[in-house]
């Protein structure tokens, strides 16, 4: 019998936060995870005037937050958050520690792991506990051609990271509550190594296809940069977004935010029209999660077709164009 | 002078993985090893600071003998040497002790490095993981997924976009740097310089015992992480091939489909008289 109780840690990767929702997702599958391990759902906050994170996080589940707040935290650097998260999980002993696969949970992740001394899966799909109370983490590899689920059996605390868009956030309560520990900083926290000598925001790309039960996907199958704009039309009528593949993005028929794939986007439509694409894993990493596919190409046999569920053999095209004039006539009824 | 490291993994040829029609598995044992791509890029960075600063260039992998293979291609394209570590207590290692293995290979035989530089993640397992440990393990500063990457004086100065933000950073040497797949495009190695290197002795080869390490500890023995289960995703699909005229496609989609298709879209997409 164990004394406290287990926690589950996720963390507050709160820059870009109205574009990443990774950390309320990944609060949300702790949530199903604490139950059978009944254990509390915590995330850790580092930063300066992260009230309004903190605030979020427990309205969207989190019960407790270790929080460590000092002007010298505010800007987002791996190296001394790493420090903050080593000394915190030797402090307080998570069983779990989840984090998501942003730019910098990549960064970071991997080397809290290697402080730690423990085991790291990455761009998991999947979370479950099993009967022995063991986190099975499912993750991708080959670009999503095969699945592995892997575990870490002895080691302590388990670590995960997540794609944004693979779980679902729940629902904000601004009822709930949650326990806050605020954690001096340590007066010896060693100085960052890595300077910034410039800092510059981007505008953010879109949320959106992330979010989309329905998106339209294009690749070069689609014969050219006029043909490639009926998908656009297409996901009108559908209420979707379009996502396209590299070769498509390189050519200049769609705008680099489209992109879909292993090192791009992560989507989980309900519905996945896929037109023109070969199925390159470099895609197909990205749309795993997919619900239902109808993927359209010539080619009966390219991998791309015998992932879907529908799989149509004609011209990519010439079925987007039918598919349009299809649904112009019964939504206009 | 830049005294560098750069990492790097063969993986399967991803364009000719032979697939196993039957079960939708891959057979790896058939098919063909490359460089991973982004160890080229990172490769390519470090010629190109050879180029500009002077230095001197050791590559650096793990794996299976016929791993030489891209030790080869990479002092085709500039390397100066290579050091092989290949031992069957080293199989099945996971990244923490993938890590662990480079880290003590290189305090050993690449001592006071300056710049230690691997591709930003690999086609096979896609962790980008081993890159960042490594970092952790040598105890010098890490900055992951660069586009673009300098060396002043002791100083190395990098740019990278990192969550919608575009960064300028810097570091003192030693550092490790993981390179991203969009930059420093690899250079083209003529096949007399493959040939060439295929004649090339300059590569150390070194066993567990050779680093002083506990077989128990490295490999599948020593890694924290097992894998329980690999099996290939969604064979469950249906997997319906519907072909003719586009036209008969649709309509046929949508007599099939129209319902469930409608119900996700939020809109009424279902033939008068039905439903």
């Amino acid at each position: 019998m164990v004394t406290a109780k287990s926690e589950i840690w996720v963390f507050g990767d709160y820059r870009n936060y109205f574009q990443n929702r990774v950390t309320l997702q990944l609060i949300s599958r702790a949530t199903d995870l604490a139950r059978p391990l009944n254990a509390t759902v915590c995330t850790t906050v580092f930063g300066c005037n992260t009230d309004e994170w903190v605030g979020e996080y427990i309205a969207h589940g989190a019960q407790k937050v270790y929080l460590v707040e000092d002007e010298s935290l505010k800007n987002y650097s791996s190296d001394r958050y790493v420090t903050l998260m080593e000394r915190l999980a030797r402090q307080y002993r998570p069983e779990i520690i989840l984090v998501g696969a942003t730019s910098f949970g990549r960064e970071f992740a991997p080397r809290v792991a290697k402080r730690l001394g423990t085991g790291l899966t990455a761009d998991c799909v999947g979370l479950d506990v099993d009967d022995d109370g063991l986190l099975v983490q499912t993750a991708p590899a080959f670009g999503g051609n095969l699945l592995t689920k892997i575990v870490t059996p002895h080691k302590r605390p388990q670590m995960a990271t997540v794609r944004p868009g693979v779980f679902r956030e729940i629902p904000h309560n601004y009822e709930a509550t949650g326990e806050i520990v605020r954690v001096p900083l340590p007066k010896d926290l060693p100085a960052d190594r890595i300077r910034i000598t410039g800092y510059e925001h981007r505008p953010p790309l879109t949320q959106k296809l992330e979010d989309a039960a329905v998106v339209v996907c294009g690749g070069r199958g689609m014969g050219g940069k006029a043909k490639f704009k009926n998908l656009f039309e297409l996901a009108r009528l559908l209420g979707g977004e379009v996502g396209a593949t590299r070769p498509v993005v390189y050519a200049q028929w769609a705008d680099e935010d489209t992109l879909v794939g292993q090192a791009d986007r992560h989507i989980r439509p309900k519905v996945l029209f896929s037109f023109g694409i070969s199925g390159a894993i470099q895609h197909t990493a990205g749309i795993i999660d997919a619900g239902f596919i109808i993927a359209v190409n010539k080619n009966p046999n390219a991998p791309m077709m015998k992932m879907a569920d529908v799989a149509i053999v004609a011209d990519a095209n010439q079925v987007c164009l039918a598919l349009i004039k299809e649904l112009r006539k019964r939504l206009r009824g | 002078m830049v005294k560098m490291i750069v990492c790097m993994k063969q993986v399967p040829m991803a364009s000719e993985l032979p697939w196993d029609a039957k079960t939708g598995t891959l057979r790896r044992d058939l098919s063909d090893g490359m460089m991973n791509p982004a160890c080229k890029n990172a490769l390519e960075a470090a010629l190109t600071i050879k180029q500009h600063c002077g230095g001197h260039i050791t590559a650096v992998t793990m794996g299976p003998p016929m791993a030489e293979e891209i030790l080869r291609e990479a002092i085709a394209m500039g390397a100066d040497r290579c050091l092989m570590l290949s031992d069957r207590a080293m199989a099945g290692a996971d990244t923490n002790v993938t890590s662990f293995t480079l880290a003590r290979a290189v305090e050993i035989f690449c001592a006071d490095s300056d710049l230690i530089l691997a591709g930003c993640h690999t086609t096979d397992s896609e962790t980008a993981q081993v890159g960042p440990q490594l970092a952790e393990e040598l105890g010098v500063p890490v900055v992951t997924y660069a586009d673009e990457l300098e060396v002043k004086g002791r100083s190395v100065r990098i740019r990278r976009v990192s969550d919608n933000f575009l960064e300028t950073l810097e570091a003192e040497l030693p550092c490790l740097v993981t390179v991203n797949t969009h930059a420093f495009k690899p250079r083209y190695v003529a096949l007399s310089g493959l040939q060439d290197a295929f004649g090339e002795t300059n590569i150390l080869t070194v066993s567990a015992s050779d680093l002083g390490l506990d077989p128990e500890t490295i490999g599948i023995k020593g890694s924290p992480t097992k894998i329980l289960d690999v099996y290939a995703p969604r064979a469950e699909k249906q997997n319906i091939v519907l072909k003719g005229a586009p036209k008969r496609i649709v309509e046929n989609l949508f007599e099939r489909f129209d319902t469930m298709i409608g119900g996700i879209i939020r809109k009424d997409i279902e033939r008068e008289g039905r439903g």
